[in-house]
């Protein structure tokens, strides 16, 4: 992503990822628990992953701020064998 | 025999209860959570086959909510003992993510652990398999390896700290039965740790011919959810797990070639 880009996006108030391998674009200093309420989803149902790391600190996610370009997967358990 | 004495299944225990790492288990049959026509048949199906460990997937949440895939709206983990799986995983490092993905969702540190190294044939790659072992165990991750009825493999899988082997009766979803159950003996009598069969039971007969190669327990997910009647099918597993238990235990008659009169021979009429 180019300087230009982040720029463009700071001033258009949005944060641009990749979540869960689509695009997606969040306020501006969303923290990871903004974007799950933003979802709906509840932090004790799925497991979130940014840039490889696995955020296993769930108080946390309210103080981890979202960055430009971040890659976020968001799973959870489904019927498997 | 007085009526009060009559020997029911629940007072013939079992001399060898079923525990794995230590955690004891009400049941020898665990199941998956996969493949049913709707979460309600699900749970009825996994209640009646009587399973306390069922087995589940870490997959992306769908975003778009078109499904409700998550599984824990309908399952209650207080009441089974969830084990994740690495199911779609093609090499070591893709399952490791798994299942750390699967630890950090809080509720234990087991994982059934998949290499999958054909998409024909959903056979491991027991090299990956086993390179995952180690890793996960270096973690403090309880492993269970799902492998082939190879020996060799389960006694590394085994030596790199594996809680329990799982080798398969015949391919993951094909409902063959046991293919080779000189291979799956062999591997009971020379593990230590237990041995699960998993997959390829494709009905009660399957499940009982493998419960009497005197193995520790078994994993089904399609042999009870692709049936016609699931949830019966699932009660008809249950009866052939503890029954198959029972005839290992109870240890079978020698076979003979030639038959053997059940009825005396002397005090025939007219001798």
């Amino acid at each position: 992503m180019s300087v230009s880009s982040l720029v463009s996006e700071h001033a258009s108030g949005e944060v641009v990822l990749t979540l869960n391998g689509a695009r997606h674009a969040a306020p501006s200093g969303s923290t990871v628990a903004d974007l799950l309420a933003s979802l709906e989803l509840d932090a004790r149902t799925v497991v979130i992953e940014r840039n490889g790391t696995i955020l296993r600190d769930r108080d946390s996610l309210a103080k981890i701020e979202l960055s430009p370009g971040d890659t976020i997967e968001i799973v959870h358990f489904v019927g498997g064998g | 025999m007085a009526h009060a004495d009559v020997i029911s299944p629940a007072t013939l225990s079992d001399p060898q209860p079923f525990a794995i790492a230590g955690h004891e288990f009400r049941s020898r049959l665990m199941v998956g959570t996969g493949k049913y026509a709707s979460n309600e048949q699900m749970i009825d199906a996994i209640e009646a086959s009587g399973a306390e460990v069922v087995t589940v997937a870490v997959r992306r949440v769908d975003l778009d909510r078109s499904k409700d895939e998550a599984i824990l709206h309908h399952l209650d983990p207080d009441r089974y003992f969830l084990l994740a799986n690495t199911a779609g995983c093609y090499n070591a490092s893709e399952a490791i993510r798994y299942a750390r993905l699967a630890r950090a969702a809080g509720f234990n540190e087991w994982v059934k652990l998949e290499v999958i190294g054909d998409q024909q044939t959903l056979l491991p790659d027991t090299e990956g398999l086993l390179e995952a072992t180690k890793t996960l165990v270096g973690e403090g991750f309880k492993v269970l390896a799902y492998t082939n009825d190879d020996l060799i493999t389960a006694l590394k899988l085994e030596d790199a700290g594996a809680v329990a082997v799982m080798p398969l009766a015949s391919p993951i979803g094909s409902g063959l039965g046991m293919l080779n159950p000189y291979a799956i003996r062999t591997i009971k009598q020379r593990l230590s740790v237990p041995v699960i069969v998993d997959a390829g039971v494709g009905t009660a007969s399957d499940a009982c011919i493998v419960m009497e190669q005197g193995v520790d327990g078994i994993l089904m997910n399609t042999g009870i959810a692709a049936a016609q009647d699931p949830v019966r099918m699932a009660v008809a597993m249950r009866a052939a797990v503890e029954s198959g238990r029972n005839a290992y235990l109870a240890g079978r008659m020698p076979r003979r070639e030639v038959a053997v009169p059940s009825s005396p021979t002397t005090g025939m009429l007219g001798s």
